[in-house]
C-alpha cells in the first residue's frame, strides 16, 4: 500500500479500527471453533488493543493521524463556544484584512518592481532645494539640460525624459469628437533600454527621436488598446490628431508595462522631441529616470550629474532679470538626488508615501490588539482546561503533543480568520484606490493579487497564530499534573500575563486612537478653513480652441452663455482657482529692485471677483478695456506683503521687467492653489493682455466660470458643452468640473486618513473595550471563592468592587502612559500629514486618554456588578 | 520451549514462505502452519502476528482480501504478491547464508 492510501486511512480512521479489531477478533473465534478454550486463546492472543493500536500506527501516517484529532477536538472546542469564537475570527480577520490590504497598496504603489529589465538600477532625478525657510524637492527638467547630463554620463548609465503623464484631448476622427487619453512624451530608446518587446507592430526606437517636431508616431500601451480598440490588430497605421499634431499607431506595448508612473496607466506613449517645450531651456516637463550601467556607484555619478545640471542652471541664470540675489543664490545651491525608482516614480508614491505607510502601521497596532484578546481568550481557556491537560499528561502525553493540541485550535482560528481577511483585503483595497481618486483624473493602480500578496497573507495569519497561540500553549503544556488535580497552582501567574497583556493592548489602542484624533482634526480644520470665495453654484469649464483666439472672440462666447437660462454670471479667468495652475513672478514696486518673495497672478475678465464671490476691501472690478500690463487688483497678503501699510491704492508695481500695473482695487484672500499652503501674494490681472506694442494677445485656452441658479450645477453641464461650440464653433469645453470639487479635491488624502483613522481607532477601541471585559470577568470567576469569603466575613461591595478593578486600572493607565510615550515618539514621522494640528496639544493627548478610560469603566461594569451579586452562601456550598 | 523472541526476523520469512506455498489463508491458519510445519517448535505469540502482517501488507509483499466464510463470517485471507516472491527469494538465501555460516562456526570449534 502507497503513502497515499496511508493519508486515505488517516481521513478514513474510525473504520480502520473496526476492520483490525474484526480481523483481530475472527482470530480469537477462529481457535475458539478449533476447539480451544476461549480463556486459553484470548491468553494466547495477548492484548488486542495494543495489537490493534501497532497495526493502526503501521497502516497510517501516525502524526497526521494525530493532527486531525487534534483538529477535529480543536472545531469541537471552538463550537462550543460559538460567540466566544466567531468575536475572535471576526476581529483577527478584519485585523488580517487590513494589514493584508494595506500590504497591497503599499506594495502595489511603493514597492512592485516595475515589469521591466534591470528595475534595481533604475534612479529617478531630483533636485533639492532650500526655498521658502525648508528644503523643497522637485523632480522635473528642461530638456537641453537633461540633454547635456546625458552626454556627460554616457558611460556609466543611459538617462531616460519621460514626461508627466497627462490626460490630454485627441481624436481619432473629427475634433467634435475628442475624447481623453492619458499621453507620456518618452525618450525613444527606453523601450530598448527597458528590454521591453512589442505585442503588436514595433516600439518606438532612438530614431524616433531625433529632431524636433519630426517624429509624430504613437505606441499604444498594451491596456489602452483592449480598452479602447478591443485588441484589434488592425490599429497599427491608424492616425489621431493631438495638439496641431497628426500621429501614426505604430505599435503596442507589452501587456505588463504601463509605464513608469505608477498609479498612472498610460494609454500612448510618443517621443520627446514631439513636445512642444522640448527646444526650451525654461520649460521643466519631464522626469529623468537613469539606468545605471552594471556596478557603478551612485555617488560618483551623483556627483558629475550635479556638476553637469549646475553648470547649465548657472548659464542660464546669466540671463534671468527682475529676480532678487537671494533667490537667484537659492536656485544655484540646488544638489541634484538620486533615488530608486524601481517600482517608478510618480506624484501618487510622493503624496501617498506615508499616509500609505502611517496607515499600515495602524492596522498592524489594531491586529496586535486583536491578536491579544485572543491570547487572553486562549489563555482563560487553558486556565480552565488545566484539569484537562493535567489528565492528559497523567496518562502519558508528551509536552508537545499538548502544544500541538492547543496550537492546532490557534491555527484553526488563525485559518478562518486569514480566509475571512483575504476577502476583506480583496475588497478593501480598490476601495481605498477609489476614494483617492479625483473624477477627472482617476488614479489606475494595478493591485495584482499573486503570490506577494497571497504570501504575505499566509506568513501573516501563521505569525499571527503563533503570536496569540504559542504563549498559551506552551503554558497550557507545561501543567504540573500534581498541582492542577489538586485543584490549582499558582492562580496569579496566569492573571499577571493577562494584565500585561491589558497594559500592552491600552498602549496600542492609545497610539491608534491619538494617531486617528490627530488625522481627524486636521482633515476637520482643512475642510473647515475659509475659501474666501463661495464655491456653491459654482461651474468651471477648462475652454479650449482650435488655434490662438482673440481675446474678444472669448468675451462673446462669455457672453453668448450668460443668455442660457438657469445661469446668473459669467466669468473668465485663465483656469479655475485650486485647479492646481499656478503663474508667478518677483515683484518690484514703484520702481525699486525686486524682493525675494514671489507673486501669483492669475488672470480674470471682469465680473470674475464678482462670479466667485470675493469681497471687495477697497477700490473697483476691472473695466473691460483694462490690460495687462496696465491695470491689477491684488489681495489683502500682497497688500501686507508689498505695501506694508500703505494704502496701495493707485499704487503701481511690474512683474519682471514688464510694464508696470496700477493698483485698481484690493480683495479679501482666498487660497490660490492649495488650501494647504498659507495665503500667497496674489494679483488678479486683466484678461485682455497685450504686448510691448500695445496689441491685444490671444488666447489658446481658458476656463469660464459660471454661477448658475440652480444648486446642483452639473445639471446645466451638458447644455454648457454644447452651447459653447454653437457660440464659436472652433472653441471646444474640454473639462468640467464644480468648484466645490476642486475645494473637496483639498482635501482628499486628509479626508481618507481620517476617515480610515476613525474606523480603525472605533475598531481598536471596541477590540480593547472586549478583551478588557474578558479579563475582567475571568479573574472575578476565578477569584469567586475569595470574593465569596471576603463577603461572608462582611466587605462592603465598594471594596470588592476596588478589589476586582485596581490591578486592571493600573494597567490601563500604565498602558495609556506608555501610549503617551509612543505617541510622542512616533509622530515627527507623520507631521508631514498634518495640518495647523499640535501633536504636544493637551486636547490631542487628553482626548484617546479619556476615551480609553471611558471605555474601560463601561467594559469593566458586568464584571463588577457580577462580583458584587456572588452569594457568599451558595458560593462556600458549592466548594 | 521457543519463545517468541527466538521468531524475531525470521517471522517474516515464515509467513512468506507459507504464503508461497499455500495461496490465501487466513491470520489463524498462517500461525497454524507455522506451528504445524516447524514440528510445534516455533510459536508465535498469536497477536503479534498481525502488526506483521500488516507491516508487510504496507510494504507490497502481501495483499489481502475480505472474504465470507462457509460459517457467515467474514475473514481476511493473505496471498504473495510479485513484490513479496522477490523479497521471499531474497529473504530465504539471506537466511542459507547465515545458517550455513553460523554453523561452520559451530562446526569449527
Amino acid at each position: 500500500m502507497s503513502l497515499w492510501s496511508r493519508i486515505v486511512n488517516v481521513v478514513r480512521g474510525d473504520s480502520l479500527s473496526r476492520e483490525i479489531d474484526e480481523e483481530l477478533q475472527s482470530h480469537i473465534a477462529e481457535a475458539i471453533t478449533q476447539g480451544r478454550e476461549p480463556a486459553e486463546a484470548a491468553a494466547a492472543f495477548g492484548s488486542p488493543l495494543r495489537q490493534r493500536e501497532q497495526s493502526r500506527d503501521i497502516r497510517l501516517i501516525p502524526w497526521l493521524d494525530s493532527l486531525r484529532a487534534d483538529a477535529i477536538f480543536g472545531w469541537r472546542q471552538l463550537t462550543k463556544k460559538k460567540v466566544t469564537s466567531a468575536a475572535a475570527i471576526l476581529s483577527l480577520a478584519l485585523a488580517i484584512g487590513a494589514c493584508t490590504g494595506a500590504f497591497r497598496l503599499i506594495d502595489a504603489l511603493l514597492l512592485r518592481p516595475l515589469p521591466v529589465a534591470a528595475p534595481e538600477r533604475l534612479y529617478a532625478l531630483s533636485r533639492e532645494a532650500f526655498f521658502d525657510g525648508k528644503i523643497q524637492s522637485f523632480d522635473g527638467w528642461a530638456y537641453p539640460a537633461f540633454r547635456l547630463m546625458r552626454a556627460a554620463v554616457k558611460d556609466q548609465a543611459e538617462l531616460m525624459a519621460v514626461s508627466y503623464a497627462d490626460r490630454v484631448d485627441l481624436t481619432y476622427k473629427s475634433d467634435q469628437e475628442m475624447e481623453k487619453a492619458q499621453v507620456q512624451y518618452v525618450s525613444g530608446w527606453m523601450f530598448g533600454r527597458f528590454g521591453l518587446r512589442p505585442a503588436l507592430g514595433r516600439l518606438l526606437t532612438v530614431n524616433d527621436d531625433l529632431k524636433p517636431g519630426a517624429h509624430p508616431y504613437a505606441v499604444l500601451s498594451y491596456d489602452y488598446w483592449r480598452r479602447r480598440f478591443g485588441q484589434d490588430p488592425k490599429v497599427i497605421g491608424r492616425t489621431f490628431r493631438m495638439g496641431d499634431d497628426l500621429y501614426e499607431i505604430v505599435g503596442v506595448g507589452p501587456a505588463p508595462f504601463t509605464g513608469t508612473e505608477t498609479g498612472t496607466v498610460t494609454d500612448v506613449f510618443v517621443p520627446t522631441m514631439m513636445y512642444p517645450g522640448v527646444v526650451h531651456d525654461d520649460w521643466t516637463w519631464h522626469r529623468t529616470l537613469a539606468q545605471l550601467k552594471p556596478g557603478v556607484a551612485v555617488g560618483p555619478l551623483r556627483a558629475k550629474l550635479d556638476a553637469t545640471s549646475h553648470a547649465f542652471e548657472e548659464e542660464r541664470a546669466k540671463g534671468f532679470t527682475g529676480m532678487s540675489k537671494k533667490f537667484i543664490e537659492a536656485f544655484l545651491g540646488q544638489k541634484l538626488v538620486l533615488e530608486p525608482a524601481a517600482a517608478g516614480a510618480s506624484g501618487l508614491q510622493n503624496d501617498y508615501r506615508v499616509s500609505l505607510v502611517a496607515l499600515g502601521l495602524l492596522v498592524a497596532l489594531v491586529l496586535l490588539i486583536a491578536c491579544t484578546n485572543v491570547a487572553n481568550l486562549m489563555t482563560a481557556q487553558a486556565a480552565s482546561r488545566a484539569r484537562e491537560m493535567a489528565l492528559r499528561v497523567s496518562i502519558g502525553a508528551g509536552r508537545w503533543r499538548l502544544v500541538q493540541l492547543v496550537l492546532v485550535e490557534s491555527a484553526i482560528l488563525a485559518f478562518l480568520a486569514g480566509a475571512a481577511g483575504g476577502l476583506f483585503a480583496w475588497w478593501s483595497a480598490p476601495f481605498v484606490v477609489s476614494m483617492i481618486n479625483p473624477k477627472d483624473n482617476p488614479a489606475r493602480l494595478a493591485l495584482p493579487a499573486d503570490w506577494r500578496v497571497v504570501g504575505f497573507g499566509l506568513a501573516l495569519t501563521l505569525g499571527v497564530m503563533l503570536l496569540f497561540g504559542l504563549m498559551p500553549a506552551l503554558r497550557a503544556s507545561a501543567v504540573k499534573p500534581a498541582s492542577a488535580l489538586k485543584g490549582g497552582e499558582d492562580p496569579h501567574s496566569r492573571r499577571r500575563t493577562m494584565h500585561a497583556l491589558i497594559a500592552a493592548q491600552v498602549a496600542f489602542c492609545f497610539l491608534v486612537l491619538f494617531v486617528a484624533g490627530l488625522f481627524a482634526a486636521t482633515f476637520e480644520r482643512l475642510s473647515n478653513r475659509p475659501t474666501g470665495f463661495v464655491a456653491d453654484r459654482l461651474l468651471t469649464l477648462d475652454t479650449v480652441a482650435q488655434r490662438d483666439e482673440a481675446s474678444v472672440f472669448w468675451d462673446q462666447v462669455a457672453d453668448h452663455l450668460l443668455g442660457v437660462p438657469g445661469v446668473q454670471s459669467v466669468a473668465l479667468a485663465g483656469w479655475p482657482l485650486l485647479g492646481g495652475n499656478a503663474w508667478n513672478g518677483f515683484v518690484s514696486v514703484n520702481g525699486a529692485p525686486p524682493g525675494p518673495v514671489l507673486a501669483y497672478f492669475l488672470a480674470v475678465s471682469p465680473g470674475w471677483i464678482d462670479a466667485m464671490k470675493i469681497p471687495f476691501i477697497d477700490g473697483r472690478d476691472f473695466l473691460p478695456s483694462d490690460t495687462m500690463p496696465g491695470a491689477a487688483i491684488i489681495n489683502e497678503t500682497f497688500a501686507r506683503q508689498f505695501f506694508k501699510g500703505e494704502n496701495p491704492i493707485g499704487q503701481s508695481f511690474a512683474k519682471g521687467g514688464e510694464l508696470p500695473c496700477k493698483v485698481v482695487g484690493i480683495v479679501r484672500d482666498a487660497p490660490y492653489r492649495s488650501m494647504r499652503e498659507p495665503i500667497l501674494p496674489v494679483v488678479y490681472v486683466p484678461f485682455h493682455r497685450i504686448d510691448e506694442h500695445g496689441a491685444l494677445q490671444s488666447v489658446r485656452d481658458a476656463t469660464f466660470i459660471v454661477r448658475t441658479a440652480s444648486a446642483n450645477p452639473l445639471a446645466l453641464a451638458s447644455i454648457l458643452c454644447r452651447e459653447v461650440p454653437r457660440a464659436r464653433p472652433e472653441f471646444r469645453v474640454s473639462n468640467i468640473r464644480t468648484q466645490a470639487d476642486l475645494v473637496r479635491a483639498q482635501t482628499v488624502r486628509e479626508r481618507l486618513l481620517a476617515m480610515l483613522g476613525l474606523f480603525f481607532a472605533g475598531v481598536a477601541l471596541l477590540l480593547a473595550a472586549v478583551g478588557l471585559y474578558g479579563v475582567l470577568d475571568y479573574s472575578v470567576l476565578q477569584r469567586r471563592r475569595e470574593i465569596g469569603i471576603r463577603m461572608a466575613i462582611g466587605a462592603p461591595a465598594a471594596s470588592i468592587a476596588r478589589l476586582v478593578t485596581v490591578d486592571i486600572f493600573a494597567m490601563v493607565i500604565a498602558g495609556a502612559l506608555a501610549g503617551v510615550a509612543l505617541g510622542m515618539a512616533s509622530v515627527r514621522y507623520i507631521e508631514a500629514l498634518l495640518y495647523q494640528v499640535k501633536p504636544t496639544d493637551l486636547g490631542m493627548l487628553a482626548l484617546p486618554a479619556f476615551t480609553i478610560l471611558a471605555a474601560a469603566s463601561l467594559a469593566a461594569l458586568p464584571a463588577v456588578l457580577h462580583a458584587v451579586r456572588i452569594d457568599p452562601v451558595a458560593m462556600l456550598r458549592a466548594e | 520451549m521457543p519463545k517468541t523472541d527466538s521468531l524475531q526476523g525470521s517471522l517474516d520469512l515464515l509467513v512468506l514462505k507459507i504464503l508461497s506455498r499455500r495461496p490465501r489463508l487466513h491470520g489463524y491458519a498462517i500461525m497454524t502452519a507455522i506451528k504445524d510445519w516447524s514440528g510445534d517448535v516455533l510459536r508465535a505469540e498469536e497477536g503479534s502476528l498481525y502488526p506483521a502482517l500488516h507491516r508487510m501488507e504496507e510494504a507490497g509483499w502481501i495483499r489481502a482480501e475480505w472474504i465470507v466464510k462457509d460459517s457467515g463470517r467474514r475473514a481476511r485471507m493473505y496471498e504473495l504478491t510479485a513484490a513479496g516472491k522477490k523479497q521471499l527469494s531474497a529473504a530465504e538465501s539471506r537466511w542459507q547464508a547465515v545458517t550455513s555460516a553460523v554453523n561452520r562456526v559451530l562446526r569449527t570449534v
